[in-house]
């Protein structure tokens, strides 16, 4: 079998997120070193702070301040950090009740090693040294000699220049195999051949070709060549320019029926006025230099197909 | 439920999973997914036209392809138009609408399938993003050190320690032996620390699989199969989002549904719980309180293949295969989603009295 098709593929997401009010305190409290929670209607401190009860669900919106000192309810050591992780030295990932607060908040503790970690020792935050609302505002948390002492106050939750919203990124590596069928596919079109599947059963050549037939659910593999001519079955009349895109518009956008294939795939038609395109148009794929697929489409100059030879197909 | 007062009787009548690999570049996720299809149509003699219900389970983020479950559909061969839905969970809860769905009568067969292929990216790194987006995700803490938390949480309680960790990860990949499917089998060593307490043996393989069951109703089922999984009761439970507002060394949830679904009503026999890390069997064990006498994990469990999205559905596959075979006449799945055990789906399955 020759070799499967594989590539380097990233996908990043700047998630723009807004945020409630109980979530707009606790940032914005982050950023002046302020640690806020908020109460249950059982009495309970939240922390970090939800805008409903996780156990009544009532929506809930007493803050109170906590201490910036507490105690390490678990850990973990990690001796390995990963990208986007609060350090880049090993580091304890530990869960944190802070003290006032009845909950634990999930943060990383710079210590040298896991002998200097225990559940139940003390911690305080360290803060970032700038600042924007964000829980990374928490640098990570440090030893702390001091006794639990600190009682939760109210806290009106307002500050100058409120935090209202994050922006969460999110960065996935991967290295992306388009599978048997669809590296067979791309193989041709890199010799500028177009290759569809025919199915054992129904014997419909697919193209683009994803090994599955998928009116009859069965692998497909028989190779069939298909085009290079086509018939343009439907199109349509692009008038927006998409961003990095030098294509003029109005240019037009067709599904084509290539020549042996049972299924029309898409492609831009070239060569021809916009206004000028219609169904049945014959056309032929064009490459253009070192290109891996067609660049666009051209009418051959031949008389234009019958309706019945393409109806299928629409 | 056509009126009657009792509801209809739903089974696990079939069942095919794939050999679990730590990597299938060669195939797409269709062609992952084909064989298991076909297998469980095999078995049954059933036909894609003859099924009334079609439910599936994945994520695309696994593999970094949006609307993947939509490319799967060509497996299913969807023409005439069929029937069908999609979960982005484990196949467990696609197995649950199913099951829903049969229940209402508006159908007498289900297939349900879900696969991963986790191979393309870091499944680690992937899963951060199932969580709150706020205060726990910009932090990117992995699915290992979430894991580990629970699993320190559970030492310090005195509930296992590291050598009792071991045992879980050298029963489980010793049973697996038996299971072909199983990508990693037999004497595997504990290994260095991943994520401390955690060490490679006490986490999951990575790696790309699919499964698929049939559920049929009543006597469709007995037509279909000759020693239905009847599932007697099947029930799911979420917990909060937020880690440290959660008692990580048990697991309300989970007992929750296992009460809902019936399983404290008489033993069980054989428990297929869906624990990717060792510490976690421990947790399910007591929410579920299951005694020594009760096969866990004959299939080698997650420990021994743990294609994310599918090793849910696995579970309640392998529990109904005993039955099927005459192994079991009482046993339990178990599903989970989300970090430390978040989500939990349980099931109780039966064969006739024999």
């Amino acid at each position: 079998m020759p070799e499967i098709l594989k590539a380097p593929l990233v996908l990043e997401f700047p998630f723009t997120r807004s945020l409630g009010p109980v979530q707009s305190a606790f940032l914005s409290g982050l950023r002046e070193r302020v640690v806020l929670g908020v109460k249950t209607g059982d009495g309970r401190t939240l922390v970090p702070p939800v805008e409903y009860d996780p156990v009544t669900a009532e929506e809930i919106r007493d803050l109170v301040e906590v201490g910036a000192t507490g105690t390490v309810t678990t850990w973990a050591w990690n001796h390995e950090p990963r990208r986007g992780q609060p350090l880049g030295t090993p580091f304890a990932w530990v869960l944190v009740r802070l003290d006032g607060a009845d909950t634990a908040l999930l943060h990383a503790l710079d210590v040298p090693g896991p002998d200097d970690v225990r559940t139940g020792m003390r911690v305080r935050v360290r803060w970032a040294e700038e600042r924007t609302g964000a829980i990374t505002d928490i640098a990570c948390f440090e030893p702390y000699d001091g006794e639990e002492g600190h009682q939760p106050a109210a806290h009106s939750g307002e500050f100058e220049d409120m935090v209202t919203g994050i922006v969460a990124e999110a960065r996935l590596d991967y290295v992306y195999s388009p599978g048997r069928a669809q590296t067979d596919y791309i193989r041709a079109l890199s010799e500028q051949r177009t290759v569809g599947e025919r199915c054992p059963s129904c014997r419909k050549v697919y193209v683009p070709p994803r090994g599955a037939c998928p009116t009859c659910g069965v692998a497909t593999a028989e190779h069939v060549e298909v085009g290079p001519r086509g018939t343009v079955t439907t199109f349509c009349i692009v008038n927006i320019k998409a961003k990095n895109l030098d294509i003029e518009v109005p240019y037009v956008y067709a599904h084509i029926a290539l020549d042996g294939a049972d299924l029309a795939l898409h492609g831009r038609i070239g060569g021809i006025p916009y206004d000028q395109v219609r169904m049945g148009l014959r056309v032929e794929a064009v490459w253009s230099e070192g290109g891996r697929y067609p660049d666009h489409y051209r009418p051959t100059g031949e008389p234009d197909a019958d309706y019945d030879v393409y109806k299928e197909l629409l | 439920m056509s009126g009657d007062a009792t509801p209809r009787e739903i089974a696990v009548v079939a069942f095919a999973q794939t050999d679990h690999r730590r990597t299938t570049d060669e195939l797409s996720e269709v062609e992952m997914l084909m064989p298991v299809l076909h297998g469980v149509l095999e078995q049954t003699g059933l036909k894609t036209a003859d099924i009334g219900f079609t439910c599936s389970g994945s994520s695309d983020y696994l593999a970094g392809r949006a609307f993947s479950f939509t490319l799967a559909l060509d497996g299913v061969g969807a023409w005439p138009p069929i029937s069908e839905s999609h979960v982005e969970m484990d196949g467990a809860w696609a197995l649950y609408e199913a099951w829903v769905k049969l229940l209402t009568g508006d159908a007498d067969t289900a297939l349900v399938y879900s696969y991963g292929k986790s191979s393309p990216g870091s499944v680690r790194d992937v899963l951060t993003r199932q969580l709150d987006p706020y205060y726990v995700a910009p932090l990117w803490p992995d699915a290992v050190a979430l894991a580990a938390l629970q699993a320190q949480a559970l030492i310090d309680a005195g509930d296992t320690d590291e050598p009792a960790l071991a045992a879980v990860a050298a029963r489980s990949r010793t049973d697996a032996s038996a299971n072909s499917h199983a990508q990693v089998r037999g004497s595997v060593p504990q290994g260095d620390y991943v994520v401390r307490p955690l060490r490679t043996g006490d986490c999951p393989p990575v790696g790309d699989g699919a499964a698929a069951v049939i559920l049929a109703a009543g006597d469709r089922a007995r037509e279909l199969c000759e020693r239905p999984a009847w599932i007697r009761g099947i029930d799911h439970r979420i917990e909060a989002h937020g880690l440290g507002v959660r008692e990580l060394t048990d697991s309300p949830s989970t007992r929750l549904a296992a009460e809902k679904a019936g399983v404290f009503e008489r033993p069980v026999d054989t428990a297929e719980l869906h624990a990717p890390f060792t510490a976690q069997e421990v947790v399910l064990r007591k929410a579920l309180r299951l005694g020594d006498d009760v096969r866990v994990n004959p299939s080698g469990g997650a420990l021994a293949a743990n294609p994310v999205m599918a090793a849910g559905l696995i579970r309640v596959g392998e529990a109904a295969a005993r039955i099927h075979r005459g192994e079991s006449d009482r046993a339990l799945a178990h599903a989970t989603s989300g970090p430390c055990l978040q989500q939990n789906l349980v099931a109780v399955l039966e064969g006739d009295p024999r």
